[in-house]
């Protein structure tokens, strides 16, 4: 544990916790939120001489949808790999109570064509779920009739459908998603949300969700947390898409995708502290 | 043809025994993409004939020595991110069968006969080595039994099955470890050259074939005997090398196999 990581975050970074309530009750040793599904508080990691996760907090409730946005290389992975346990952070904690239980789908989930597998049997692959506990998952997400289909012949969407499945067979009341809707055509893509959402509403489950999809962010999600190694800002959608930091890593798209929301939905609003779009916006704009 | 000689018996039964062992592993080798790897450590096995040589122990232990130590090797060249893995096992592949030849030539002398490490000799199978091949055999295969679950997880995708709750590092372990004990047993048989394809080619003829990862084990394996029973008649009836006579009755099924299945596939 280098020693120059602790002066490091001796001083937090100047935007941290920018103006919501969420947000704000996070010291540096803020105790763990009580209702919380699972609890990271001021998470470090260190690699290859560069801070992938800095001084990070993040809690995610039963029943609210928790978005995390970033450019790509913002440490968003790194950090779903920590939360999950698969890689331990250089410092911090992470308290999970012993009644969470996480189900995830892992970004990017391509099986190689050389392993025979139908979703039936990665479905009954080291769990104890009956044929008829594998179907009504596959009917819950609307893939019932996959069944017996080969998982290397699935398209993006139905993939990603077949293991939010295999994530609902463990029970959980926390989902975690990483980037559920890369290799997902437009439409796949808000249905496969819209399906997130019907599962928070009907399960009532948590949901940390990793998304590019800046849109679907605002209309969909209850806490966005944007990460750029460290939290530039976190809170409401509607907040964070006023915060600067959220303006320079997303530039005037950012903007677009929360008048977009608003219009939709209330009608009313003019965005106050219009971002400027810096030179290098388009760059880190929507794309994976 | 009359009752066999029983240099001849000892040949099937080793033949077909290391057959039967193999093809589970090899499907996994196929699965977690390994097969280069695999030949690395084969390659390492003529280090591991140099040191038996050397230090008069049992062949078939310093063989899986010096598999194990190639493993200890790759693990390392793994973690660097200059060039890629396939690369590094470039490096490594070749590596060891230069060191295993010269390291032959000098615990030996150039009068040892290097062929018979290279390609093997079925047909010089003692008693001994079908006692390595049925009771290693045995522990090997009951390994992966307790192993296949977590081990087709982990191929299918390791973050997935971590976060699951399963602890990637002893069945990584233990499947080299496996590689290593099925490799040497191998090597008198078919020699370090052609080991892999005992694992790899008959987990190729059963891909096409199998719609489950066990029915891809099985039928690997009943590939596998067919062939070797057809390569060692084969190789009796026209007087050709044993070893080599097999894997070209695998490596014809394999073909066919695959090139079936991707016109089916169209």
């Amino acid at each position: 544990m280098p020693l120059s990581q602790q002066t490091g975050h001796a001083s937090p970074h100047p935007h941290a916790n920018c103006g919501h309530d969420h947000s704000h009750g996070h010291g540096r040793d803020a105790p763990a939120v009580e209702d919380a599904l699972i609890s990271a508080r001021d998470l470090w990691l260190r690699r290859g001489g560069r801070d992938i996760i800095a001084g990070v907090d993040l809690d995610v409730r039963s029943g609210e949808i928790v978005t995390l946005i970033g450019p790509n290389g913002a440490g968003k992975t790194t950090l779903v790999r920590l939360v999950l346990g698969i890689e331990k952070p250089d410092s911090g904690r992470i308290v999970r109570p012993a009644s969470t239980r996480i189900g995830y789908v892992p970004q990017r989930f391509e099986v190689d064509a050389a392993i025979p597998m139908t979703v039936q049997g990665f479905l009954a692959l080291g769990g104890s779920a009956s044929t008829k506990e594998i179907g009504s998952a596959l009917e819950e997400v609307g893939v019932r009739r996959l069944e017996r289909q080969q998982l290397s012949k699935l398209s993006g969407g139905e993939t990603q459908r077949v293991l939010i499945a295999r994530a609902l067979l463990r029970q959980p009341n926390l989902l975690i998603l990483d980037e559920p809707a890369s290799g997902v055509d437009f439409a796949g893509e808000a249905e496969l949300y819209e399906l997130v959402e019907k599962l928070r509403d009907e399960r009532h489950l948590g949901i940390l969700l990793v998304s590019h999809d800046l849109h679907v962010v605002m209309a969909k999600s209850d806490r966005v947390i944007c990460l750029n190694g460290h939290v530039c800002c976190s809170g409401e959608p509607e907040h964070v898409s006023q915060h600067t930091e959220y303006a320079r890593i997303f530039g005037a798209q950012g903007a677009a995708a929360l008048s977009v929301y608003r219009h939709h939905h209330d009608h009313a609003h003019d965005l106050a502290g219009e971002p400027k779009p810096l030179s290098d916006a388009d760059t880190h704009g929507r794309g994976s | 043809m009359s009752w066999p000689e029983p240099f001849v018996l000892r040949a099937f039964l080793a033949a077909v025994g290391l057959a039967v062992i193999a093809a589970p592993l090899g499907c996994i080798v196929v699965w977690r993409r390994m097969s280069y790897v695999g030949e690395t450590l084969a390659q390492a096995g003529l280090l591991g004939v140099a040191l038996g040589l050397a230090s008069k122990i049992d062949l078939t232990l310093s063989v899986v020595i010096a598999a194990v130590a190639a493993v200890g090797v790759l693990t390392l060249l793994g973690r660097q991110r200059i060039v890629p893995l396939d690369s590094a096992l470039g490096l490594t592949h070749h590596a060891t069968l230069a060191l295993g030849i010269v390291a032959i030539a000098l615990a030996q002398g150039p009068g040892i006969d290097l062929m018979s490490y290279l390609f093997g000799d079925v047909f010089a199978v003692t008693s001994t080595d079908l006692i390595w091949v049925y009771v290693g055999g045995a522990v090997v295969l009951a390994a992966v039994f307790y192993l296949w679950e977590p081990l087709v997880r982990l191929s299918l995708h390791e973050d997935l099955a971590t976060a699951e709750g399963v602890d990637p590092r002893l069945p990584r372990a233990a499947f080299d470890l496996l590689l290593a004990i099925v490799i040497a047993v191998a090597m008198k048989i078919v020699g370090v050259l052609l080991v892999m394809a005992f694992l790899v080619v008959p987990a190729v003829a059963a891909r096409p074939l199998s719609g489950t990862p066990v029915r891809m084990a099985i039928l690997a394996a009943i590939i596998a005997v067919i062939s070797t029973i057809f390569g060692l008649w084969l190789s009796l009836s026209s007087d050709l090398p044993g070893g080599p006579s097999i894997v070209i009755a695998m490596c014809t099924v394999a073909s066919i196999s695959l090139l079936a299945g991707s016109r089916r596939q169209g």
